[in-house]
């Protein structure tokens, strides 16, 4: 359970708010304009910005101070998940052992890690040598082994093609579906949100509102939300 | 991310202590000479006379190479030919030549029996005379022409190629291509490559040493080593010295003031398409006698040296194993204080600035000041001149940090920048980052860095002159010692075997730095 207590985060003249909670195993897309705050919302949880007042919790946890290695959290960045320079192998590795003096037993759960996503046999390749789609496969068996009950995604799928999002949203969500974790996924596209998440965040205006039934909203969307769909009936 | 709580990790106190040693390298020195200086001399007439011919010799000099800069690199620029690459490419050698090597080769061909000289013979001139203030800015300019041609030429380049099309469509002429685009850009680069080479040209002592000398030829520097090496008046050296870290220092203010342009800068293959007709054979004439005035002296060294390099005297090859002993303690020293300094650089988020300003402080510090002081700090403890390989070496690396810093400063940045928050998502921290994230995306930069001060290391002669033992000469010193014999073939010999041994170090670090690195 991911608790948003009273949270308020003022960057110059940007600040956002945030007053709610997440229940544990839930997929919530966090959708809103950009330089709404979507990205700052999860960098709060992810531990790289520190809110001005109020508290982030996980469970009964207060994550206040938390360097971001430490938190019960795995994050995928829009770009730059891989570092080019190491193997798959070791990239995944980094999800066990952030040393990478990885035991025959964790390299044997690198490589069922690599099978699960679809790469078994990739592991001595450099990120350079796949594509994209491998590449976040590659992130998202790291994800898998660092066994974090939270997972972040700041739209790691936004550089691939329409089918290939669809198919990584699909793992994810069969991922999240095998360990129970919680997902907050940003997304600037509703069809994101409706394909996997069970519930949606609507960021807009200084505010991350509380979450809604992914459904429902958009059935019948609140103002700020029409004004950022726009003209777009048949959604 | 600004808003983490900054951490003090061992890295970091790493840094701070790096900060301090540098300090330490610099004050404490100045600080045992003036303690030393027994009776509060002041400045004689000698003195001033010094001070004279140094901004005299330093103005001219950075003068000169900027204005023969301004053409040569306008032609580069606007022309496509054949070997421009490698041009280029040479332009930016003299930088990693071994001062007195150099000097070597401008007396083959501008001293008295060199063939410049001989040629002025043939049509009845008298030869040019090298020694003293034509001397010193021959070979000043000869170092600083290519460097103030690349900064000029980046400058050209920096120009849109938009708006020379915009120029074209407008109809303008060279005349106004100069005054609206060309005349703008040159004067943002020209102060900042003036006063580079101005400090340079401040503290250079080995071709005042070489080409000097005399009561109307003699920079501070020189003076420092007379005082310190011939009279032991410490008491003037000290004095100098000041006066020199003053004059250093408020160059070192005018030019951050100024700013300096870069001159590191990849991209220089490109040319400027333009469409206003100016002279070709003009430009041309100036390549050829540019390239000419940079290729001959080292072509008249290889001449003369090559067939000796096999059979000098044991004591340059002895001299050759402690010059590279020297180069590697001081390649060592600064690529890894630079290091430090990078990263706390990057990692401070207030205070950056003035770390960053101690690293590049040493541009303005003298290198015999330094020297000297520490001879008389360490005087009552132990044997300094037992020690004069590794204080040079130190020295050495001082003088280096300054372009390791220009090379790693921005390449930390772009690290942290970029991998930075994935690896603090993956608790990645200490020395598993520097290990695994840090050493092996700033390979290059490291390369480049460890190779540039391994060959300026290698070819310096400066601090080592000051304590001249026969038994701890290095190949500069050696082979100035040669010339100084009028050994002249030996000279060149030696002069070849260090030439080759300063490309060599910087080629294999830089190398290494780039082979099997993965973009």
């Amino acid at each position: 359970m991911l608790t948003f207590d009273n949270m308020r985060i003022t960057q110059g003249d940007f600040s956002l708010s945030a007053d709610f909670t997440v229940q544990g195993g839930e997929i919530l897309a966090v959708i809103g304009p950009s330089g709404g705050g979507k990205s700052t919302l999860l960098n709060v949880v992810a531990g790289f910005l520190e809110p001005t007042q109020g508290r982030v919790l996980w469970n009964d946890l207060d994550m206040a101070g938390m360097p971001p290695g430490e938190r019960p959290v795995s994050i995928l960045f829009q770009d730059n998940n891989l570092f080019p320079h190491l193997t798959v192998t070791q990239n995944v590795g980094l999800g066990l052992r952030p040393d990478l003096r990885l035991s025959a037993e964790q390299i044997t759960q690198v490589d069922a890690a690599l099978e699960r996503v679809g790469l078994g046999g990739y592991g001595t390749r450099k990120p350079a040598a796949l594509s994209g789609g491998q590449q976040s496969r590659v992130a998202l068996a790291r994800m898998l082994l660092r066994g974090n009950p939270l997972v972040l995604l700041d739209e790691p799928f936004a550089a691939l093609g329409p089918a290939l999002k669809g198919e990584m949203l699909e793992l994810v969500s069969e991922l999240m579906g095998e360990s129970g974790a919680t997902l907050m996924m940003v997304s600037h596209d509703p069809e994101d949100a409706k394909r996997i998440a069970g519930q949606t965040v609507l960021v807009a205006q200084g505010l991350a509102h509380a979450p809604v039934e992914t459904g429902e909203i958009f059935k019948n969307p609140p103002e700020a939300l029409r004004a950022y769909l726009g003209d777009m009936k048949s959604i | 991310m600004a808003d983490r709580t900054f951490k003090i990790t061992p890295l970091i106190w790493a840094g701070f202590g790096a900060i301090l040693f540098l300090l330490a390298l610099i004050i404490l020195p100045l600080m045992a000479l003036l303690w030393r200086a027994e009776t509060p001399a002041a400045l004689g007439a000698a003195d001033l006379a010094a001070v004279r011919f140094t901004l005299l010799q330093a103005t001219l000099s950075a003068g000169i190479s900027v204005a023969l800069a301004v053409p040569v690199a306008r032609a580069l620029a606007r022309r496509r030919f054949f070997g421009r690459g490698l041009l280029i490419t040479l332009l930016g050698a003299p930088f990693i030549l071994p001062v007195i090597v150099a000097v070597l080769g401008l007396l083959a061909v501008f001293g008295r029996g060199g063939i410049f000289s001989e040629m002025l013979g043939w049509i009845g001139l008298p030869p040019v005379h090298i020694y003293g203030l034509h001397g010193v800015v021959l070979a000043h300019v000869f170092f600083n022409l290519p460097l103030a041609t690349r900064l000029i030429l980046h400058g050209w380049l920096s120009i849109p190629a938009e708006r020379f099309r915009l120029a074209a469509s407008l109809g303008f002429g060279p005349r106004d291509v100069a005054r609206v685009l060309e005349w703008p850009m040159l004067r943002s680069i020209l102060p900042g490559a003036f006063m580079v080479i101005f400090l340079i040209c401040m503290t250079s002592f080995a071709v005042a040493l070489a080409l000097g000398g005399g009561p109307k030829a003699t920079t501070v520097e020189l003076a420092i080593y007379q005082a310190f090496r011939f009279d032991f008046d410490l008491g003037r050296a000290a004095l100098l010295a000041g006066v020199q870290f003053a004059m250093g220092a408020v160059a070192a203010g005018v030019m951050l003031w100024v700013s300096v342009p870069h001159a590191m800068g990849a991209g220089l293959d490109r040319t400027v398409e333009r469409w206003d007709d100016a002279a070709g054979w003009l430009d041309a004439l100036l390549l050829v006698v540019a390239a000419l005035f940079l290729i001959v002296p080292l072509g008249m060294i290889l001449i003369d040296g090559l067939p000796y390099v096999l059979s000098l005297p044991t004591s340059v090859y002895t001299a050759a194993g402690r010059s590279l002993v020297v180069a590697l303690m001081s390649m060592a020293l600064s690529t890894g204080l630079g290091l430090l300094l990078a990263l706390l650089v990057v990692r401070l988020q207030r205070g950056a600035v003035l770390v960053e300003t101690i690293g590049y402080v040493t541009l303005a510090a003298s290198p015999l000041v330094i020297g000297a002081g520490l001879f008389i700090l360490l005087f009552p403890v132990v044997d300094p001149v037992a020690l004069a390989l590794p204080i040079t070496a130190l020295v050495n690396a001082a003088m280096s940090l300054p372009f390791a810093l220009r090379a790693l400063v921005p390449a930390v940045r772009e690290v942290e920048g970029t991998y930075g928050r994935l690896a603090d998502s993956l608790a990645m921290n200490g020395w598993v980052r520097m290990k695994l994230v840090l050493w092996p995306r700033l390979r290059r930069p490291l390369g480049f860095s460890a190779g540039l001060a391994a060959a300026l290391s290698m070819g310096d002669l400066g601090v080592i002159a000051l304590f001249s033992d026969p038994d701890r000469a290095t190949l500069p010193l050696q082979m100035y010692r040669l010339m100084s014999a009028y050994r002249m073939d030996q000279a060149a010999g030696a002069a070849v075997l260090l030439l080759g041994m300063s490309l060599f170090l910087f080629w294999i670090f830089d190398r290494g730095g780039r082979a099997d690195a993965d973009v």
